[in-house]
């Protein structure tokens, strides 16, 4: 662990107990995500990228290992304000407009008015909705639905942003828009990413790491360090060095997949 | 709107010939018996004028209804013990009073019953059982005890009302406080959000569609229970005092006349709070 480590896991187990008897969503996991990292874990569905990132969030806790997020507990992160979460919906409030769908967060965490608005301001410019402050939630695409998602987990300043298949639910076209658009906020906020999706290309085009995991039980398979450079358009996943780590992404999730 | 203008029409014309035709049955025996007693063979228009205007029919027709409503409701000075206006506003006085207490009492319950398990567990089935006692048996105790402390008038009926019309509140609170998806709970977590705070920004917002349901549904139930709090005890004043001494003395037409006021007054009341949550709904963006 260096003095870059933002967050930590060790040994990390996690077991659900159902109906039909426990299910083993992390088994074994140990992981360090660096400062200013974007960082994908992908999978098929049930290896347990979404439990660990609600680990992360203190939404579920592990059963046993050690798990620190700024070198807190998840709980005390969460109440430091360490990171931001982009749940798959974008969960806005039809009651609510769009500037006031990004303040809730803030007027939760007490900000004052005059912070807030400011705020509201420029989390919406970094999601390029200006202007949009006073529509209603059902007056805007998906898409952009999710943009006013990312704005609001950005709005109270977290170092961390937690995102679970935020773009899983859009059409492909959107996709590509919105994926260009996160680099691009990445680059500009230089905020650390964790991002779950089972898509391919979109993890390897985003992430400068990709962890590939497996189900039954969840586990980690595969880290990717990828070497593509910082500077990424559409066209990149056509070039050689992408279609290989993508090849390297394949190659783990068969490794790690018994199609019984 | 213009969608059901045709239908409704349709159907009540279709109600009106029946009553119509049902007052001639219903009444034709009297008139028969009146006629033979003076010897006299009755036409079918002779035997129709009379059944439609008996003073005492059993079926009375619905323009004798109207008319005796015209009578008693405009024509009736308001402070007459034979107003109609009188008497309604006894009703919704005990039923407005019975309608806050009983929205009071369900929302404060379902507050406790969804923030509060042990609250969920041991008060939900008594407040399904307490709709299980007939309102019939159990509102003449409810007079008796409280007459006993010295509450008459007004208070009683307000507490049957509210006996009536909380549990339509209680129930639909319930759902509606409990409405956010877990997604919508979970994104309230990762912002540290107290249990106060998600209550106030997420969950009564979302419980609003459903609260207004049961305020309709409650007003309904209370106007019941302020005219059923009338009946047993003895009330001189009220609808329910109106039909129950019209069933006395066989005034059928007042009988009729004091329920279809009741029923114009919940159709209001019922109204009313539809207006208020069109408009409710269109400032929250609710469509439904």
């Amino acid at each position: 662990m260096t003095d870059n480590t933002i967050i930590t896991a060790k040994d990390l187990n996690l077991k659900f107990e159902t109906g039909d008897g426990p299910v083993v969503a992390l088994k074994d996991v140990s992981l360090n995500v660096n400062k200013g990292e974007f960082v994908s874990f992908i999978g098929p569905s049930g290896c347990g990228k979404t439990t660990l990132l609600r680990a992360i969030a203190a939404l579920e806790t592990p059963n046993s290992g050690s798990l620190s997020v700024n070198g807190m507990s998840p709980e005390e992160a969460r109440r430091h304000r360490a990171y931001g979460y982009v749940f798959q919906a974008a969960g806005l409030y039809p009651w609510r407009n769009i500037a006031k769908n990004v303040r809730l967060p803030l007027e939760i965490m007490g900000f004052d008015k005059n912070d807030m608005d400011a705020r509201v301001k420029r989390v919406l410019e970094l999601v390029d909705l200006s202007g949009f402050e006073k529509k209603f939630p059902w007056q805007l695409s998906g898409g952009m639905q999710q943009r006013v998602s990312i704005a609001r987990a950005l709005s109270f300043d977290a170092d961390i942003l937690l995102m679970d298949e935020p773009f899983g639910a859009l059409d492909e076209i959107v996709r590509d828009y919105l994926n260009e658009q996160l680099l691009k906020l990445w680059h500009s906020t230089e905020k650390t990413i964790c991002f779950v999706t089972h898509s391919i290309p979109e993890a390897v085009y985003l992430s400068t790491k990709i962890v590939v995991m497996s189900p039954r039980p969840g586990r980690i398979i595969d880290i990717i360090q990828s070497d593509l450079p910082d500077n990424r358009p559409l066209e990149i996943r056509d070039t050689k060095e992408f279609i290989d780590i993508a090849q390297r992404v394949r190659e783990g999730l068969r490794a790690g997949h018994s199609y019984e | 709107m213009n969608n059901s203008f045709l239908p409704i029409i349709t159907i009540s014309i279709f109600i009106v010939l029946i009553w119509y035709s049902f007052s001639i049955v219903l009444n034709s025996s009297w008139a028969l018996d009146k006629a033979e007693r003076s010897d006299r063979q009755l036409s079918f228009s002779e035997l129709v004028q009379d059944t439609w205007s008996q003073k005492k029919p059993k079926l009375p027709t619905p323009h004798q209804v109207g008319y005796e409503m015209w009578k008693t409701i405009f024509d009736k000075k308001v402070t007459s013990k034979r107003s109609l206006v009188y008497h309604g506003w006894i009703t919704l006085s005990a039923t407005l009073a019975g309608f806050i207490l009983g929205t009071i009492l369900g929302v404060l319950l379902a507050l406790a019953i969804v923030h509060d398990k042990a609250t969920d567990l041991s008060v939900m089935p008594w407040i399904i059982t307490s709709q299980t006692i007939p309102i019939l048996a159990l509102a003449p105790m409810i007079i008796v005890v409280l007459s006993s402390i010295g509450f008459t008038g007004l208070m009683p009926k307000a507490v049957i009302s509210m006996y009536l019309s909380f549990f339509p509140i209680v129930v639909g609170m319930v759902k509606g406080l409990r409405s956010p998806d877990l997604l919508e709970i979970d994104q309230m977590k990762t912002w540290s959000a107290s249990r106060f705070q998600i209550l106030i920004k997420l969950r009564l917002p979302k419980s609003i569609p459903f609260l207004f349901t049961s305020l309709k549904l409650g007003m309904a139930a209370s106007l019941v229970g302020a005219i059923v709090g009338e009946l047993p005890s003895g009330a001189i004043a009220g609808l329910g005092a109106r039909m129950l001494s019209g069933s006395y003395y066989g005034q059928t037409i007042q009988i009729w006349s004091a329920l279809f006021t009741a029923a114009i007054l919940a159709a209001s009341l019922v109204g009313l709070i539809g207006i208020i949550q069109a408009f409710v709904f269109k400032r929250m963006m609710i469509t439904q």
